[in-house]
């Protein structure tokens, strides 16, 4: 009823193979995008864009890069925190050595670093497979994380061995450092993923993408039609860690402000896989909804006791929020195994043969 | 050229200089192996059995000391409390069957692997919520564990051995032992090793696919017990031990996933590993190797073994 493609014809190829091929779904991006873009910033609080959206948007972004290496070519990485870390002291390096350019600019490049760094750690993935290469890309989370401390350079000698953002500015408007608005971050910050999620769905519907999801289904299959596995994996590292590498450094620059090597641990890792398998493996739509979830979730807990009048120690509600956490995450699993991003296509499918059941 | 002789020759040079720090070196390196391989013991049963990969194993340990060493605060005499943290592993186990294993049946590993992070979350924050936060101290004398270390004069130094470090290996390798009777000898263990061949035909000789999961993750949970106690009485009890399960897990890959000798074995390598790369080599990057060195062994040794040591050969087919 509310969502039939009946009467969509395609008529050309080119209207077969696009982004949206259903109105609906043009529609709905359209309303989101709008959303976000003009009435969220119109109305938003501080508190709702400094500890609620940038962050989910920056998660998401993270996200979307191990979705694409985990979910799209079938390699489990824990190596997330690492990448985004790389990422981070990048930009914070190229600030240093370029302080005229502009800072969008520097954030994307340091993707770049990220990308060469994760190639490296992907060599491995050709030898060893599934759980092996998940441990074998922990060594580079110990060892990015050991860099991080024991290089004094990466953060410039800093007597407190963490990285201050300094303060950029575009058009004359503040965008990184502590003067900058919220706003202005979020803009940047939703503009940037909104361009490299479209890259990546656009990556996903053309030939390498396909080539992903072929090695994923079957890594020997995919060799035996032609794929080279080596360059198609690395590939795969390279781009999973350059998105990695972005919202590492958004991370930093615009969302936190400083950074040290801990915000860059094995932990940072464990919740970006979260995200991605709470969401929905191989679905762009899921890492978002994960990112949502994952860290909606603790914001809502850990105030929900204030809301409904009870008095609880701090600890006892955090302590409190990592049993719920658990459970939730069994839950989820048991209930939906294929994510969040499994329960849209439900609904879609409900929306589709309302009011009738079949 | 200065480099090269800093990797190359120096560190051996300080060996043979050295030989009483060097044994030294090795004993601690063999120590910290066993508790390594107890770890790994601990997975490798779990994911022969289940074909889970319980990343809960590290907590688990933590969660049996404290549970162990809460009771005894609450006045329950040592050797009671530690009947009823035995019990409590039951419980845990029969929890786990019943609220993870069972309804995730035949999903995907990496499902699997989610669900025992999401007990990980759980057992922290029980265990948290229970026992507190502050690091405790393990009743290693109420248990009747040795304290104090022998001091041997030997290759013109002096090697000190810790007793609870002796204790420790030879429980482990009791507990390798009784393992190892149970698995060839008894009923159970020969039901256990053809879950671990198949499920399916383990099945359908009419094998309780659910009664051997209980039994392999409560001996899952008597070996963090151990692991506990041991690693308790060396420092304390306290969250930051979940660090060692990371430690294990090159363990793991250096001796499969699926070999209780790998695990045996591959911790003792590790352990060595680690401390003499620490030691001699360490210095020359700054210190504080150990965290990824583990890897870096591994990683080498998956380079010519992809299964492992001594994992099954892994057969690819169409």
């Amino acid at each position: 009823m509310f969502y039939r493609e009946v009467g969509q014809y395609k008529t050309s190829y080119a209207a077969d193979q696009a982004l949206l091929p259903i109105l609906q779904d043009r529609i709905g991006i359209a309303v989101i995008l709008l959303i976000a873009f003009v009435a969220v910033p119109l109305t938003a609080s501080n508190f709702a864009l400094d500890s609620v959206l940038i962050p989910i948007l920056v998660l998401s972004l993270a996200a979307t890069g191990l979705n694409l290496l985990t979910g799209y070519t079938g390699l489990l990485s824990l190596g997330t925190g690492g990448f985004m870390g790389v990422g981070a002291f990048a930009c914070y390096k190229l600030t240093t050595f370029f302080p005229n350019v502009n800072i969008i600019f520097l954030i994307l490049c340091s993707g770049f670093f990220a990308a060469a760094i994760g190639t490296v750690f992907g060599l491995p993935s050709l030898r060893i497979k599934g759980f092996y290469l998940a441990v074998a890309t922990l060594a580079a989370q110990f060892f990015l994380s050991w860099c991080f401390i024991r290089i004094p350079w990466l953060y410039n000698y800093n007597i407190s061995a963490s990285i201050e953002v300094p303060t950029k500015t575009m058009f004359g408007l503040a965008v990184t450092g502590p003067t900058a608005s919220s706003v202005t971050r979020y803009l940047i910050v939703l503009s940037i993923v909104a361009a490299l999620v479209l890259m990546a769905a656009n990556l996903m519907r053309g030939r390498i993408g396909r080539t992903w999801m072929a090695v994923r289904d079957m890594d020997l299959a995919a060799e035996l039609i032609g794929i080279r596995l080596y360059q198609t994996k690395l590939l795969a590292f390279a781009v999973s860690s350059f998105y990695c590498g972005v919202a590492g450094a958004m991370m930093v620059f615009l969302w936190l402000g400083n950074a040290e090597s801990e915000s860059f641990n094995i932990n940072q890792s464990f919740l970006i896989l979260f995200m991605v398998i709470i969401g929905g493996l191989g679905s762009l739509l899921g890492s978002f909804l994960g990112a949502a979830l994952i860290w909606g979730l603790p914001i809502v807990l850990r105030h929900a006791p204030d809301y409904l009048g009870l008095h609880i120690r701090s600890a006892t509600v955090d302590q409190s929020t990592f049993v719920i956490l658990g459970v939730l995450i069994i839950f989820f699993l048991i209930v939906e195994p294929h994510g969040l991003a499994r329960l849209w296509q439900i609904g879609k499918q409900k929306l589709r043969v309302w009011p009738f059941p079949y | 050229m200065h480099l090269l002789y800093s990797i190359f020759v120096d560190p051996f040079m300080q060996m043979g200089h050295a030989p009483d720090l060097l044994v030294q070196t090795l004993w601690d390196g063999l120590v910290s192996g066993v508790l390594y391989a107890l770890i790994a013991l601990g997975f490798v049963l779990i994911f022969k059995a289940s074909g889970v990969f319980n990343f809960a194993q590290g907590i688990m340990v933590v969660f049996a000391a404290l549970t162990l060493v809460g009771l005894n605060e609450h006045g329950v005499p040592a050797y009671v409390a530690l009947a009823l943290t035995v019990v409590v592993m039951l419980v845990l186990a029969v929890a786990v069957e019943r609220a993870i294993l069972r309804p995730l049946v035949n999903q995907p590993e990496i499902i699997l692997f989610m669900a025992t992070f999401g007990l990980t979350y759980v057992l922290i924050g029980l265990g948290e919520l229970i026992f507190g936060g502050d690091p405790k101290v393990m009743i290693s004398g109420e248990l009747g564990l040795p304290s104090g270390s022998y001091r041997i004069n030997m290759l013109g130094g002096y090697v000190q051995l810790q007793k609870i470090d002796i204790a420790a290996a030879i429980i482990a390798s009791l507990m390798v032992a009784g393992l190892g009777i149970v698995f060839n000898r008894t009923r159970i263990g020969r039901a256990l090793r053809a879950v671990a061949d198949s499920h399916r035909a383990a099945l359908s000789v009419g094998i309780s696919l659910e009664q051997i999961w209980v039994v392999v993750w409560f001996a899952a949970g008597v070996v963090a017990l151990a692991t506990g106690i041991m690693w308790g009485a060396r420092s304390n009890v306290s969250f930051a031990l979940e660090i060692i399960a990371l430690k294990a897990l090159p363990v793991l890959i250096l001796g499969g996933f699926t070999s209780i000798p790998g695990a045996i074995v591959g911790g003792l390598i590790i352990g060595v590993g680690e401390k003499m790369g620490e030691f001699y080599w360490g210095p020359l990057v700054g210190g504080g190797i150990e965290s990824w060195f583990a890897y870096v062994i591994a990683l080498v040794f998956l380079l010519f073994r992809p299964q492992g040591l001594f994992g099954e050969r892994i057969i690819e087919r169409l």
